[in-house]
């Protein structure tokens, strides 16, 4: 008979196995997965290949203070910099930091809104990533009276 | 196949205002169904948008972006009776495009 421990490594080394031939779902997309997987925005900047981010009055961050409904948390993310290459929205305590991230190309401006999840009470971080690789921040303390995960 | 998006494109200056209302559940992978078992993550994973046939932007979303996602963004030169074409693809595979006209 098996052991639940035993079970628990069998089926560890199958999901290994299905993700080393590329069967999983997920990595059959031009996906970056290990930036949605991140729980720090270090992390995440590591994954997406930029150095740390530097807090810059050219990002601007549009958010409640107080969300009543965490399932449907408004922001609005835009900067003034030149030469963006992407922006991303994180929520520093949800269960995955990254949010969104947007590719700006020369026919937009870098102006998005969109609308998060957000688990619990957080700082929400917009950052813009310069062609050079170089990150600037914007961040927000948002107070959720009802979490948006669920559970 | 999901449902169609609600997108409006309105010109004002030299740019127009891109809004998209698209259909989708957006499971966030966290929540536990009544059996106590977690529901698996299903949300959209890439979005492109083209301005008369040409991509001007993409994204790619986690699954913390809310049910029922809103996006809005601005195209710089498209002016009225554009094209603006935007789709979705989501982590089970599914996908859907739509169109809609500047105004």
């Amino acid at each position: 008979m098996q052991t639940r421990r035993e079970i628990l490594r069998h089926s560890a080394a199958v999901a290994g196995l299905l993700a080393a031939t590329g069967l999983f779902p997920r990595h059959a997309f031009a996906y970056t997965k290990a930036a949605f997987e991140a729980h720090t925005l270090a992390e995440v900047m590591k994954a997406l290949g930029s150095n740390a981010p530097a807090e810059s009055k050219d990002v601007s961050l549009t958010a409640p203070d107080i969300a009543e409904n965490g399932a449907v948390v408004p922001f609005a993310l835009s900067t003034t910099l030149p030469n963006v290459k992407s922006m991303l929205i994180l929520v520093e305590k949800n269960p995955s930091i990254l949010v969104a991230k947007f590719d700006v190309s020369d026919a937009i401006e870098a102006n998005f809104s969109t609308r998060a999840k957000m688990g619990q009470s957080s700082d929400v971080y917009a950052v813009a990533i310069t062609a050079d690789g170089k990150a600037y921040f914007a961040k927000k303390e948002v107070k959720v009276t009802l979490g948006g995960c669920g559970g | 196949m999901a449902d169609p998006m609600r997108i409006r494109a309105q010109a004002s200056g030299s740019s127009a205002v891109v809004r998209v209302l698209m259909s989708h559940e957006m499971e966030s992978g966290q929540r536990k169904d009544a059996a106590g078992k977690t529901i698996p993550a299903w949300h959209i994973t890439d979005v492109t948008a083209t301005h008369n046939g040409k991509t001007v932007m993409t994204a790619e979303w986690g699954p913390a972006v809310s049910k029922n996602p809103f996006l809005q963004f601005t195209i710089k030169g498209a002016k009225a009776g554009d094209k603006i074409g935007i789709s979705w693809k989501d982590n089970k595979g599914d996908s859907r495009t739509d169109e809609a006209v500047v105004s």
